[in-house]
């Protein structure tokens, strides 16, 4: 692999046709992990391998398209190679180039036809030239059976392509091919990373192996990934343009995103969806790495000095901007299922144990007074004008053998097992759990 | 309830730390804005205007003075929202290379969210319905809406709204949410300022007005026809204002429940939206857009309209597919309601979801396809003339398929996802609602303005800001379309990719070319009032017009047809010339209209009051001004001496003051 100046270089002679694709360095080597950390060269390794892309169109099968895109795209060309969305790395992101470049050519067919005959007939018919004059011809079946019809089939083509992709594409479906010459096989692990999105950083959970890092996302070339995505507060949207297009990460929900990186090479990640005031700062570095460098890098975050267990989330959770790369040695099994469940903070009943309960009919008087007050470090404001402090469902169901209910300093004491018996039981942040001082009434306010 | 002192149970939340004194951007325009406000009020007192403007405008019942009302307001408004845009713009300019810009998120998050709010809500909104006011009773040959009380209360309300906006800007803070507000961010737990229920309120207020000026003009359209004119006689911009207005009277009430949950949750502590106690956030995505997105066709469809006005008057030539152009816009209303989920494909609905909503917004381009066709036959062996309407018209047909082809590339699902959210989306929308609404707007102001006053704008000036302001468009959003393809997205304050600079300097160069063409077109008003006698229209029809309103003096009396007229054709003005209409000169009979009345601006004051009263918790005025609002509207009620009658006489002189200035234009009176 070429140095950095090595490569502007060869990017130089490339684009001067003075060097042919054959004689391009390969970037398949060393390890973009290890070896090039530094910032600089990660965009001009993008750089590079975009160019590379771009101008050889190793890509086979979407070479003749995507050269078209480029020709009927000056804008595009004045960009580029650092127009990602045009020139992805992963294969997800390949096909949804490749519909957006097959969608604009149908488009076309229509649209610089309209252009031309609008500067046309403007220039034909201005008055000055005293051309041909109709004022009543306001009628022609023949052009109104064309002016319908014609975009009727374009759009029938487009509406063919749109439910075929839209189905073959679904971010929750998993993925049938590595690229387009390789399918899937049963040797492919699928990779699970559940993704989390913080105020404002990215927690990314590795679930197989047991570590976790923040703003810093890797995975091997061609190994297929499935991602689960979630937000501990508000909502935000995964996005790694040179991956795979974007999905929200919605609060208390889960959404899923199947794709693969092709290429090794370090890329951009971000929030697509503004979350407040560290949104812009809300960004990390996707590696696509080898297996070997893959492995490294799990050994390296193996090595970190944190674990990442139930009260380490919750102060990870806390708004902070522009966060550096962490890794986590280790991840409490259960802390991502508990983060979709909103329920880190076990005093807080899950979400699923909630809906559980609300399924079989609720629990009347005693669910509506099952609530603690958030506390003061865990809210920006104090709630609503009129309406009771900010709550959250305890995790703990009182019942008749506990009739006086949410006195919380005796909640210890006076556990009942809740509904579901899955449900593990509570450990008590003293924080959250002192009762008020005036009152045990959640709704006096 | 909060701790009761004094000051609280006075002021609510208002106290001295609510003023931004630290902010110099703010203190600065706040000084500017009350030099500039000091020196109007004093000039309208220093030459006794005050009775003036409140007879014969504030009160006025007049829709041709309403309609002039709301495009003042629209226009004042548009210089707030272009502010706010040179200051992202200049934001996104600077901030690279490791530097911070000069906009921290506290101050850059209001500076977006504002401008979304006040270029929809308070720009487009007042200047559509501005133009349909003028117009439309005009075009059908009525006097005046059906409802004209309504029709000034309705204005007045859209400005209270667009007053708290703008109060905002110097007591407290707006939303720091994006134009939609988006839960949990918008909930009191993440946003527990002033700045939403600022959004709330205005909104609601706003909201009100819309939906009311809504259902005033549906019932103009359906009931104050002239004799003849039916349905399929209609011109073709009431055709779309109809249209326009069932999507508002149907599409309003969806935003006025949605703000009323959102309000519940945020005062009550109910939780619609908030998760964790029941509430799902995605119901209010998927509500507010089933209003926002049939709010799109809202504004397009009156620009529609012009368009097609110009297109056939400047050609000298019918519409070219009359028919087809209304059912086009028929189609397009009804298939506006059922496209909302295509602003959330990337939320995660299942493929089916998202492959139907996706399909059937291209459906729509086939109905907007078959009207720039009808558009382009229009020119087709016509005699086009470039007046200022007409290159608008050309500017709108050459820029609004880019962005209709944007468009149906976002509205595929796949291609969606790497395109949802990014500049690529910013610059789509901007492409339409630029190329199309306000390039319409331009079309429309031209067109109709020497109706309005009784003399053309500047020619000359026009061109300037046509120019400036097409080239600006392109200057500003082709690089969003570029960088949107780079996978950047909206809303970012700073940046970290320094490549990207050159993108967002070229963007803001665009954005300065705009704001010549802004000040080109005020320069064009006050150039055409100065000389309006060089440009003055004496004949009542300076574009050789087609439709019943160039019939009438420019401007028209306060009656605006002596005689109702009446209708055999569907372009009813040109017809009556190609038969060689008479004006009558005698047999006037008195006209009843209705008179002014200060009950709608003492009614949207009361209201503004309230808002601002929630805005703050000041309960004790939020509750007097309700009681003071339902009393007024009571009482004004009992008002029966509704309408007065103009005299046979009055009538007779205005009409022969038209013929006068008929015979000294050369025309036949």
């Amino acid at each position: 692999m070429p140095s950095p100046i090595e490569a502007k270089c060869y990017m130089n002679l490339l684009a001067d046709k003075r060097l042919s694709c054959r004689d391009m360095p390969s970037l398949d080597m060393p390890s973009p992990v290890t070896g090039w950390d530094n910032r600089a060269w990660s965009v001009e390794r993008e750089e590079y391998a975009a160019a590379v892309a771009g101008l050889c169109q190793r890509e086979v099968g979407t070479l003749g398209r995507f050269r078209i895109a480029f020709l009927l795209s000056p804008l595009a060309l004045l960009g580029g190679c650092s127009a990602v969305v045009l020139a992805p790395a992963g294969d997800i992101a390949v096909q949804q180039r490749d519909i957006l470049v097959q969608s604009v050519i149908l488009m076309l067919l229509i649209i610089i036809p309209v252009m031309v005959a609008t500067a046309l007939f403007a220039w034909r018919y201005r008055s000055a030239r005293q051309a041909r004059y109709e004022p009543d011809w306001d009628h022609s079946m023949h052009l109104e059976l064309m002016i319908w019809s014609v975009p009727l089939l374009i759009i029938i083509c487009l509406g063919a392509i749109t439910w075929a992709s839209t189905h073959l594409l679904d971010p929750f479906r998993p993925l049938d091919r590595i690229s387009s010459q390789t399918p899937i096989t049963e040797e492919d692990e699928l990779l699970t990373v559940n993704v989390v999105a913080l105020d404002w950083k990215w927690l990314f959970i590795y679930p197989q192996y047991g570590i976790a890092s923040v703003n810093e996302l890797v995975a091997p070339v061609d190994r297929p990934i499935n991602f689960q995505i979630t937000s501990s507060s508000v909502m935000n949207a995964f996005y790694v343009p040179a991956l795979a297009g974007m999905i929200y990460a919605m609060p208390g929900m889960k959404t899923q995103l199947n794709a693969v990186i092709n290429r090794p090479g370090v890329y951009k990640g971000i929030s697509a969806n503004y979350s407040g005031a560290g949104f812009s700062g809300m960004q990390f570095a996707f590696r696509g790495t080898s297996d070997a460098d893959f492995d490294a890098w799990i050994q390296t975050a193996r090595q970190a000095q944190v674990t990442l267990d139930r009260a380490t989330y919750l102060d990870l959770e806390r708004p902070s901007q522009n966060v550096p790369v962490r890794h986590f040695a280790d991840v409490d099994p259960e802390l991502f299922d508990a983060i979709v469940n909103m329920c880190v903070d076990s005093s807080k009943m899950c979400m699923k144990d909630m809906m559980a309960i609300d399924a079989g009919g609720g629990l009347g008087l005693a669910g509506a007074r099952n609530l603690l007050p958030v506390a003061a470090e865990d809210r920006r404001g104090p709630g609503a004008v009129f309406g009771p402090r900010p709550s959250y469902v305890a995790s703990i169901i009182c019942t008749t053998d506990n009739p006086s209910g949410l006195v919380a300093r005796d909640l210890h004491r006076s556990v009942v097992p809740p509904i579901d018996t899955d449900l593990e039981l509570p450990l008590l942040r003293t924080s959250t759990m002192q009762p008020p001082a005036a009152s045990a009434d959640p709704f006096d306010s | 309830m909060p701790d009761s002192s004094f000051s609280q149970i006075v002021f609510g939340r208002l106290t001295l730390e609510s003023f931004p004194f630290s902010d110099p951007i703010l203190v600065g325009t706040f000084t500017v804005v009350a030099i500039l406000g000091i020196a109007i009020l004093a000039a309208i007192t220093r030459y006794g205007w005050w009775g003036y403007l409140w007879k014969e405008w504030f009160t006025s019942v007049d829709h041709k003075r309403i309609g002039a009302m709301y495009m003042v307001l629209g226009i004042v408004m548009l210089l707030r929202g272009f502010s706010d845009a040179i200051m992202m713009r200049l934001q996104q300019a600077l901030a690279f290379g490791g530097s911070e810009g000069y906009l921290p998120p506290y101050h850059y998050d209001q500076i977006f969210t504002a401008h979304g709010v006040i270029m929809i809500f308070f720009v487009a909104m007042p200047l559509i319905t501005g133009l349909m006011n003028f117009v439309v009773p005009l075009q059908i040959g009525a006097r005046d809406v059906a409802f004209p009380f309504l029709n000034n209360f309705s204005f007045w309300m859209t400005t209270a709204g667009a007053v708290l906006v703008m109060a905002s800007l110097f007591i407290g803070e707006f939303a720091k949410t994006g134009w939609l507000a988006y839960p949990p961010l918008s909930g009191i737990l993440y946003s527990p300022g002033v700045g939403v229920d600022y959004f709330i309120w205005s909104l609601q207020i706003a909201g009100i007005g819309t939906t009311l000026s809504g259902i005033n003009l549906i019932a103009t359209i359906v009931k104050m026809r002239a004799p003849g004119m039916t349905l399929m006689r209609m011109p073709v911009f009431t055709w779309t204002a109809l249209c326009s207005n069932v999507l508002i009277v149907a599409a309003f009430p969806v935003l006025t429940a949605v703000l009323v949950l959102m309000t519940l949750d945020r005062y009550l502590g109910t939780n619609f939206f908030a998760g964790g106690l029941g509430g799902n956030p995605m119901m209010y995505v998927n509500l507010i857009w089933m209003w926002g997105h049939p709010e799109v066709y809202i504004l397009i469809l009156p620009a529609f309209g012009v368009y097609s006005e110009v297109a056939a008057t400047f050609s000298g030539k019918r519409l070219f597919g009359y028919t087809s152009m209304v059912y086009a816009t028929i189609v397009i209303t009804i298939l506006a309601y059922l496209v909302w989920l295509h602003h959330f494909f990337t939320m995660g609905s299942g493929a089916s979801v998202n492959a139907f909503f996706g399909i059937a917004t291209m459906i729509i381009s086939i109905p907007t396809g078959a009207k720039i066709f009808n558009w382009l036959f229009t020119m087709y062996r016509g005699r086009i003339r470039f007046d200022e309407p007409m290159l608008w018209t050309l500017a709108f047909m050459l820029t609004f398929v880019i962005g209709g082809m944007t468009g149906v590339m976002l509205a595929i699902p796949p291609a969606d996802f790497v395109l949802h959210n990014s500049l690529f989306l910013v610059a789509h929308f901007h492409n339409v609602i630029i190329g199309g609404v306000v390039f319409g707007m331009f079309a429309g102001i031209s067109y109709w303005f020497p109706k309005a006053f009784g003399f053309k704008l500047d020619p000359f000036w026009g061109k300037v800001s046509f120019w400036f302001w097409v080239a600006g468009f392109y200057v500003a959003f082709m690089p969003l379309y570029l960088l949107g393809l780079m996978g950047v997205t909206r809303r970012m304050r700073v940046f970290q990719d320094d490549s990207l600079q050159i993108w967002f300097i070229i963007a803001g160069f665009g954005v300065f070319l705009i704001a010549l063409g802004i000040a080109a077109f005020l320069i064009q008003i006050y150039v055409s009032i100065r000389d309006r006698e060089r440009l003055a229209d004496l004949t009542g029809d300076p574009w050789n017009g087609r439709t019943l309103e160039w019939s009438t003096s420019s401007p028209p009396p306060s009656y605006n047809f002596a005689f109702t007229p009446v209708v055999h054709d569907n372009d009813a003005w040109w017809d009556m010339k190609q038969r060689g209409y008479v004006r009558p000169l005698d047999g006037f009979r008195p006209i009843a209209m209705p008179k002014n009345t200060g009950a709608g601006i003492v009614l949207a004051g009361l209201s503004l009051a309230l808002g601002f009263a929630m805005v703050w918790y000041i309960w004790w005025l939020a509750a007097a001004s309700f009681v003071a609002l339902l009393a007024v509207a009571i009482g004004h009620t009992f008002n029966y001496a509704r309408m007065f009658d103009i005299p046979a006489d009055d009538v007779r002189r205005s009409e022969d003051e038209r013929s006068r200035q008929l015979a000294d234009s050369g025309a036949t009176p």
